[in-house]
């Protein structure tokens, strides 16, 4: 016991550790500071924080499990990339090797699946919880608004990765959810004033939706493109001014 | 102790500050490994849904849009596709938005407290509870041809006859429909002179609009059900 107490030490005072571990345990208040500034992933907190804020009933965590579930699912979508490939011919059988082949393959496409919905649940209740802590008041009103623009973005996330199995599931709901977008007034070719613009099968927001006037290879293209890359860029961005909001409005909200 | 000390001593307590390393770091720790630990456990006994390879020759019956996007389904029972699917949430989404422009309430800012914004939460709580109402009524009890179910009945593919739906004529529906406008614009104005003062012109008006649509969605779907009304407007570009 002493042997290993006596190396631990030893290795925590070379030059090496030290490069990369600047701050130690030691239980000082400046130290404690240091632990959350010069750490590049824990600066997004403030070094203090209002004792209400880390009460769990206050925030339950929501916003923050919203965020954590976001980056899980980058990291299993990563990996479900390398064995995806976007095409008509072969993205089902690719799901059915996740499903039966690759290794843990049946869990990283299930729990990605199952986080996607997870974060649906999770925004929708962080803005239950924002509204009736009345969090959105003077001076956070714009970061509402960028939350509300974020719960979209998640609904988008989730519904562009709902056609990708490419199964009768995913084909379907994107049929009902598309054919609802070919209803748009003026700009939906079934919708009221589509011939104000001249707006056809072809040439309406459902055609841009789906790259084509029926679901085909160019629509589940763009659900991969949509998904994996457009809306998490966008998303992303929106997130990093949504924290940075949360700290230049004044921090967590709390009793005035 | 002095009333000035008491109101210190309080206001100390409120801002009372503790390290985010570790009170709020451990907690978010912990939170994150229960969230994996959750979603592992759960994805390992339930599998993902995957159906057959799609066929376009083959329409799913019923066919559903993704949970979340249920509610918006079944208010296609109730209205066209281009309200259902394009203004309502577009409304929703611009009504959400507005929401901290329109209160100007400033109580209740940083806590749980239903005493002071009574109008606010009742409003909010039962939009949410509405829009989570309706996918639960899309999710479990809408079968084949999108017809009605109770959860415990066995979904039948017979084609049931709609009963026979009538719409309003304008003659009737343009008046009820300003009266409804009208009134519900005015008697709260009225009857609640402080609120709507409080508020000011403009938001008074957005604020009692968005209400105002929101209960007309229920007014619609209740004339459906219980009178099969179809439409209360009809022009000859769109109905409503």
């Amino acid at each position: 016991m002493n042997l290993i107490l006596f190396l631990i030490r030893k290795l925590t005072e070379t030059e090496l550790w030290k490069s990369v571990f600047r701050h130690g345990y030691t239980d000082t208040p400046r130290n404690r500071a240091l632990q959350t500034i010069s750490n590049v992933w824990l600066h997004l907190h403030p070094v203090k924080v209002p004792k209400h804020a880390v009460k769990i009933r206050y925030t339950w965590c929501l916003g923050g499990l919203t965020f954590f579930i976001f980056l899980y699912l980058t990291v299993t979508g990563v990996l479900l990339m390398f064995y995806y490939v976007p095409d008509v011919n072969r993205a089902y059988a690719d799901m059915i090797d996740l499903m039966y082949v690759v290794p843990l393959g049946r869990l990283l496409r299930t729990s990605h699946r199952w986080a996607g919905h997870a974060m649906v649940i999770t925004v929708c209740f962080h803005m239950l919880r924002v509204f009736l802590t009345g969090s959105y008041k003077a001076p956070r009103q714009f970061n509402w608004v960028l939350g509300v623009l974020l719960l979209v973005l998640t609904f988008l996330l989730s519904f562009t990765g709902y056609l990708l199995p490419w199964d009768q599931l995913g084909y379907w709901a994107i049929m009902v959810g598309t054919n609802m977008g070919a209803a748009t007034p003026v700009m939906g070719y079934q919708g009221p004033f589509a011939d104000l613009l001249g707006v056809k099968i072809n040439n309406d927001v459902r055609f841009a939706l789906l790259g084509g006037t029926q679901i085909d290879a160019p629509s589940l293209l763009r659900a991969y493109v949509w998904h994996c890359i457009g809306i998490p860029i966008i998303s992303g961005a929106l997130m990093i001014l949504h924290f940075w909001r949360v700290r230049k409005d004044g921090g967590i909200s709390g009793p005035l | 102790m002095s009333n000035h000390a008491e109101a210190q001593v309080a206001n100390n307590k409120k801002t009372e500050k503790v390290f985010s390393w570790p009170n709020l770091v451990a907690k978010e720790f912990i939170a994150a490994i229960l969230c994996t630990v959750i979603l592992l456990v759960y994805s390992y006994y339930v599998d993902a849904p995957l159906r057959e390879l799609a066929n376009p020759g083959e329409p799913e019956n019923p066919a559903k849009a993704p949970w979340y996007f249920l509610g918006l389904q079944e208010i296609l029972v109730y209205f066209d596709p281009w309200i259902a699917g394009v203004i309502v949430p577009s409304i929703i989404l611009v009504g959400l938005m507005a929401i901290p422009y329109i209160d100007v309430n400033p109580k209740g800012n940083g806590g749980y407290c239903f005493r002071d914004r009574r109008f606010a939460i009742t409003v909010f709580l039962f939009g949410f509870i509405f829009w989570y109402a309706l996918i639960v009524v899309g999710t479990y009890m809408r079968g084949p041809f999108w017809s009605f179910f109770w959860p415990w009945e066995t979904w039948s593919f017979d084609f049931p006859t709609p009963p026979p739906s009538v719409s309003l004529p304008n003659w009737l529906g343009i008046p009820a429909l300003l009266i409804y406008f009208g009134l519900g614009m005015l008697v709260p104005a009225v009857a609640f002179w402080k609120f709507a003062k409080q508020l000011g012109f403009i938001r008074y008006n957005i604020t009692m609009m968005l209400l105002l649509l929101m209960l007309g969605m229920l007014i619609k779907m209740a004339l459906r059900l219980m009178f099969n009304v179809k439409y209360v407007l009809q022009t000859p570009w769109f109905n409503i």
